[in-house]
């Protein structure tokens, strides 16, 4: 590739997580008259300028198809593209880079492992474990293999603070299940499950673990090593990457033994009508041109969150979330959604009886953006007894104004409905 | 400011009161047509029951669900409008409404009024919210029309 880090704005002052706000263009703008203020990061997150400039630069100077040409260009595309795969697997510490499949987001990397990994093991009869926590990526893919092989969802329950009962958990573990699938983080309530304990409790009964990790890999560090996981889906748009990318780590033996996903051009070394010798991994999992702009992307926004460190986001978000709470819970008629001890930088809520939709037209008009509904978690909303929430979700680039531009919203639809 | 002028707009008090005192809400039991309304992006979900007699004249309309303040402010404006017309009738009222909330030029040839239902007119300022009013209308179009499947605003 090309050097265009000269004109890339470089990261300064990394250690002042403060000033990373100004590393987004888009939320330098003005919505409805009001300073843009972002809570929406959970459903997708903005982009730092140095993830635009990256992908701009890729396409106006070296791009090309990947793992083909023998000029110039190809070498370069392939060699940002292939960069990425060691950037990420540098940054969740995956074992060796082939472990590292891309994917267009965490959809298709828990599909992946729903067709290729479990539906030649599944039988009529055989569960797969999921929690009522997850989001409906996590379940759809389940219920079709389920329809493929007449196997049965078993589906942990959770507590009214949105935790799981870890108890319950331990012994559905034990009722013929052949694969757990949950999510690192849930999406609408933010509480982070115990991943690394469920993982051993599950291996010790030689049960294989897919952690949903969507929501985890923007607010904290994770390694797969350690965590123990089998397979962890997560996508690029939601850690400040483009949207259409994504990542399924899977453990290297496993993958080994998997039949492909997809065929086509790319994953293959040899094809003969009568026989054809598929890929080595990661290959044998990316059928056809893969999405090489994002990936590229997504390669610099891992690069940009190394730089600031996870743990330094994380400790940023904990305090802001803590304020968050106590600020919306000092609000007359909120009741809080998702109080689990344990939680990500999201806080879902309801106010009076003003209905979600309601609440977040309301709020855009003051520059206040958050997500309104159910958050693809119906199962979550079920379990409440109610249609939706309004959800504030948090990234790194917000501080303590944006909670206070949002509690003062809060108010004027209080008054607007009173 | 002009931003809030719109907020009441969309919020009008007709609209507010419908949204907290609906009419007609409940089941109607001996229905003779019948749809719900699913907006899949919001999960918002209404059942209208209509009677319609011989004449097909619409002599009773309830509806049930949940929504937002506009979805169900429409669909209690929509119950109140549509009982006493014909099907025929009612339906002028459907594509007059769509019309009106997709900003086109409204084709009243029928030279209806719609009176309390121009409440719903702030809505236009708000496209994402276009769909929240017209979901008991779609609903009430396949009623009269007996489809099969369950009306989306998609």
């Amino acid at each position: 590739m090309s050097k265009p880090s000269s004109k890339i704005s470089v990261l300064n002052d990394v250690d002042d997580i403060s000033n990373r706000r100004a590393d987004f263009p888009a939320l330098r703008q003005q919505i409805n008259d009001h300073p843009l203020v972002y809570l929406d990061s959970a459903a997708s997150s903005q982009q730092p300028a140095i993830v635009i400039d990256t992908i701009a630069d890729y396409q106006r100077h070296d791009h090309a198809n990947v793992h083909r040409g023998v000029h110039t260009l190809s070498h370069r595309a392939t060699e940002a593209y292939e960069g990425t795969r060691d950037d990420i697997a540098s940054f969740i510490n995956a074992n060796n880079r082939h472990e590292v499949i891309f994917t267009s987001g965490t959809t298709e990397s828990i599909n992946l492992v729903a067709q290729s990994f479990c539906r030649p093991m599944l039988g009529a009869g055989d569960k797969i474990l999921l929690t009522q926590l997850e989001h409906h990526s996590n379940i759809v893919p389940w219920q079709l293999v389920c329809e493929q092989t007449a196997a049965e969802l078993l589906i942990v329950p959770i507590d009214n603070s949105g935790t799981i009962d870890t108890d319950e958990l331990r012994q559905l573990l034990q009722s013929g299940v052949k694969m757990l699938a949950i999510a690192h983080v849930s999406n609408a309530l933010g509480s982070i499950a115990p991943v690394k304990a469920i993982v051993e409790q599950a291996h010790s009964l030689g049960i294989p673990v897919l952690l949903d990790g969507a929501q985890a890999m923007p607010h904290m560090s994770v390694d797969v090593q350690d965590i123990g996981c089998d397979f962890y889906a997560f996508s690029g748009h939601k850690m400040f990457g483009p949207t259409g990318t994504g990542v399924l780590y899977g453990r290297e033996s496993l993958l080994e033994a998997m039949p492909p996903y997809q065929g086509g051009g790319d994953m293959i070394l040899e094809v003969r009508f009568d026989k054809t010798v598929y890929n080595d991994l990661p290959y044998k999992f990316e059928a056809g041109t893969p999405n090489i702009s994002g990936m590229i992307g997504l390669g610099a926004a891992v690069r940009y969150l190394q730089a600031i460190g996870m743990d330094n986001v994380a400790a940023h978000e904990k305090r802001l979330l803590d304020y968050m709470t106590s600020q919306l819970a000092a609000v007359e008629g909120l009741r809080l959604i998702g109080t689990a001890d344990n939680k990500a930088s999201v806080q879902s809520f309801l106010l009076d009886d003003i209905h979600p939709h309601d609440l977040g037209t309301i709020l855009d008009h003051q520059g206040v953006a958050i997500r309104t509904g159910h958050h693809c978690a119906m199962p979550v909303m079920e379990y409440f007894g109610i249609p939706g929430t309004a959800r504030a979700s948090l990234g790194l680039y917000n501080n303590e104004d944006d909670i206070d531009r949002l509690v003062a919203a809060l108010a004027k639809a209080k008054t607007l409905f009173s | 400011m002009q931003d809030q002028d719109q907020l009441r707009e969309l919020y009008r008090d007709l609209i507010l009161e419908h949204a907290r005192s609906p009419r007609h809400f409940g089941k109607l039991a001996d229905a003779t047509h019948c749809a719900e309304g699913i907006n899949p992006l919001c999960g918002d979900k209404l059942k209208i029951y209509f009677q319609v007699d011989a004449d097909q004249k619409i002599t009773n309309a309830k509806f049930e669900g949940s929504g937002c303040a506009i979805s169900v402010a429409s669909a209690s404006l929509l119950t109140e409008t549509v009982i006493g017309l014909t099907t025929e009738n009612a339906g002028l009222y459907f594509s007059a409404i769509v019309d009106l909330l997709a900003d086109k030029p409204v084709q009243n040839k029928a030279k209806i009024d719609l009176g309390k239902l121009m409440a719903l007119r702030g809505v236009r300022e708000f496209p994402t919210r276009v769909k929240c009013a017209t979901l008991a209308w779609h609903a009430f179009n396949s009623a009269i029309h007996q489809d099969a499947t369950p009306a989306t605003t998609e």
